[in-house]
């Protein structure tokens, strides 16, 4: 499923130059729910770059459904990340002039979908995250919870091979947080593969997975 | 595409007082372009309405050397009938001597055909003009101006009165109307003038010669005199051996080309200046454009990431341009249209029209839509090259 091997990075900060990641390498394999820990400025968001194809390493390999990401050009790019990879980002990011089901419907749109099918493709979604009735809402009038749940209804409607998430709650209070962890855990048991990105551990714990990264480097967390 | 539409529109809606702001250099653009061509265009067809209305649809032809072929009454009747030539008629001229009771004055006299009614544009007063069958019988009838019926014959319903021209008896049929919009009236105005058939003219004592020199044609198609100076500067090239000296042949388009020229030029410069506030409506649109692409540079990170292309990115920013740059011009079409309407009712006693010009409204929106396209590129290609990355981390 993904495959990095040996991924470096670096950026130039000043004249000084960072190694956002050093030699990481690991594994995903399809069905899996593993989450990457680690504090900030240890490279995470990065690998997440990385991984989304939102940036491509410096040196390494990264297989993505066993099509190495490298050398693509940004539109290549696009295309697999709108059609491989659901995003789901710590501040929602949504789009604030478009009802929740228009940002719904934005990935299909740029998947040059049909209208008919994108219209079933959107109910299902939003149902998926119980906000069917939310669906002429515009974002600022949702609670941050219902707004990170049309964030993953947006995700989910392409039918992503994967599932990225960012700090998913990141902005959510305790109990919110547990409602998105809880449709998480249910897109994992439908079969979903997903990454979920934190530096809470009490998050991270809920993986089947976890993979730990400091200074750029990737360890195993053996229980 | 109808999606990206859609998007513009929305974008739009969802900022009027700036849209609106934005838009106005585009509209003051198109209402200045717009209502300045109509305006000169309308003076400009009422200019040459009046030129033409001193009779420009005419075409005069002297001959000056006839080669041994004279031009007969036959002739013209045959040339006639030719495509693009309406009416000819032939006209001789001779001053006489008239006299009714005991009145005598100088007249100048014409010999003419029926045709010359229609050629020359006279309007009859009383009784009819000359008919054809007055042509053929040599017939002693006339028709007199309105000057010589009161100043000579005492009256104005004087039909059925005799009168001497040179001596000979001659009965009125008709009286013409003194037109004063003319260009030939407007030299022979006050003076008495008979219009008798061309063959009684050839028996008056002052005789002239039975060949026709000179003589008027019309044109079929009344606004169409060059195709009518083609034929019959043909037909004259035949018969006379190819020699296009020995003949000439005028028209009054000179005074009508004189002036849609200078109005043409005063257009082309209006409309310049005019072009040149729609450029810098255009340099606004840009302006506005940057401040959104900067604006919404989250927004577009989160495209991005979702999946959109460069190509995508470009189109919704400059289909908003472009949409911007339209609904502008719309506004100012529409904003013309209605100055132009009260400009015709506020000037209507001088009976001028100034509608709006078909082909300056095009141009105003070909001009719009080039001014969307070439204004919103860069914005919008500023916007489709942000990394995603950069775009999404962007303020948050």
């Amino acid at each position: 499923m993904i495959d990095l091997n040996d991924i470096s990075k670096m950026y130039l900060v000043g004249d000084e130059e960072v190694r956002a990641l050093d030699h990481a390498s690991m594994h995903i394999y399809p069905g899996e729910f593993v989450s990457i820990i680690g504090p900030s400025g240890s490279g995470k968001s990065t690998l997440m770059n990385i991984i989304g194809c939102l940036d491509t390493a410096d040196a390494g390999t990264y297989l993505l459904d066993k099509i190495p990401i490298e050398d693509y050009t940004e539109n290549e790019l696009a295309r697999i990340r709108n059609r491989k990879i659901g995003f789901v980002f710590q501040s929602f990011n949504l789009i604030p002039k478009l009802t929740a089901e228009e940002n719904v419907e934005l990935p299909l749109i740029y998947q040059g979908m049909k209208r008919s099918e994108r219209t079933g493709r959107v109910q299902e979604a939003l149902a998926r995250v119980g906000l069917e009735k939310r669906a002429k809402h515009l974002p600022t009038e949702l609670s941050g919870g219902q707004q990170q749940r049309v964030a993953i209804a947006r995700a989910i409607a392409t039918r992503p091979s994967l599932i990225l998430a960012d700090e998913p709650t990141g902005n959510l209070d305790s109990k919110t947080s547990q409602e998105i962890m809880a449709i998480f855990h249910e897109l994992h048991e439908q079969g979903n593969t997903i990454v979920l990105i934190t530096h809470d551990d009490n998050v991270a714990r809920q993986a089947s997975r976890r993979i730990h990264i400091l200074d750029g480097k990737v360890t195993e967390v053996e229980e | 595409m109808t999606q990206s539409l859609k998007m513009a529109l929305k974008s739009i809606a969802g900022n009027k007082m700036r849209a609106f702001l934005t838009m106005l250099g585009i509209i003051i653009g198109v209402v200045a372009l717009v209502v300045l061509v109509s305006l000169v265009n309308g003076a400009t067809s009422s200019v040459t309405d009046a030129v033409s209305d001193l009779g420009n649809s005419l075409l005069t032809v002297t001959v000056s050397d006839d080669k041994g072929s004279p031009i007969k009454l036959d002739t013209l009747t045959e040339w006639a009938a030719e495509e693009g030539i309406g009416e000819i008629a032939p006209t001789a001229s001779a001053s006489a001597t008239v006299r009714a009771d005991s009145e005598s004055d100088s007249i100048t006299v014409y010999g003419t055909t029926p045709s010359y009614y229609n050629v020359e544009g006279l309007n009859l007063l009383l009784g009819r003009f000359l008919k054809t069958t007055d042509v053929d019988n040599n017939n002693y009838v006339c028709v007199i101006n309105e000057t010589t019926a009161t100043d000579l014959i005492g009256y104005l319903d004087c039909l059925g009165e005799e009168i001497y021209l040179d001596g000979m008896k001659f009965t009125v049929v008709g009286v013409l109307e003194d037109d004063d919009s003319s260009l030939t009236s407007v030299f022979s105005s006050g003076s008495l003038v008979a219009y008798i058939p061309y063959t009684t003219l050839l028996r008056l004592p002052s005789s002239v010669s039975t060949d026709i020199t000179e003589f008027y044609v019309s044109a079929e198609d009344e606004s169409d005199t060059e195709t009518a100076e083609e034929a019959i500067t043909a037909l004259l090239m035949d018969r006379f051996e190819e020699d296009e000296d020995a003949f000439t042949v005028s028209s009054q388009n000179v005074l009508e080309d004189a002036v849609s020229s200078i109005t043409s030029v005063l257009a082309v410069l209006l409309g310049g200046i005019a072009a040149i506030s729609l450029v810098v409506g255009g340099i606004g649109i840009m302006n506005i454009m940057m401040v959104t692409v900067t604006e919404r540079t989250r927004e577009i990170g989160i495209r991005k990431a979702i999946g959109a292309t460069r190509g995508e990115i470009l189109r919704q920013f400059l289909l908003e341009a472009i949409v911007l740059c339209m609904i502008g011009c719309a506004i100012g079409i529409f904003t013309s249209w209605v100055i132009l309407e009260l400009v015709t009712v506020a000037v209507s006693s001088l009976s001028l029209s100034f509608e709006m010009d078909g082909t300056v409204m095009l141009i105003a929106i070909v001009f719009c839509f080039l001014i969307g396209v070439i204004f919103g590129l860069y914005p919008a290609n500023k916007a489709a090259k942000m990394k995603p990355i950069d775009a999404l981390h962007y303020g948050g």
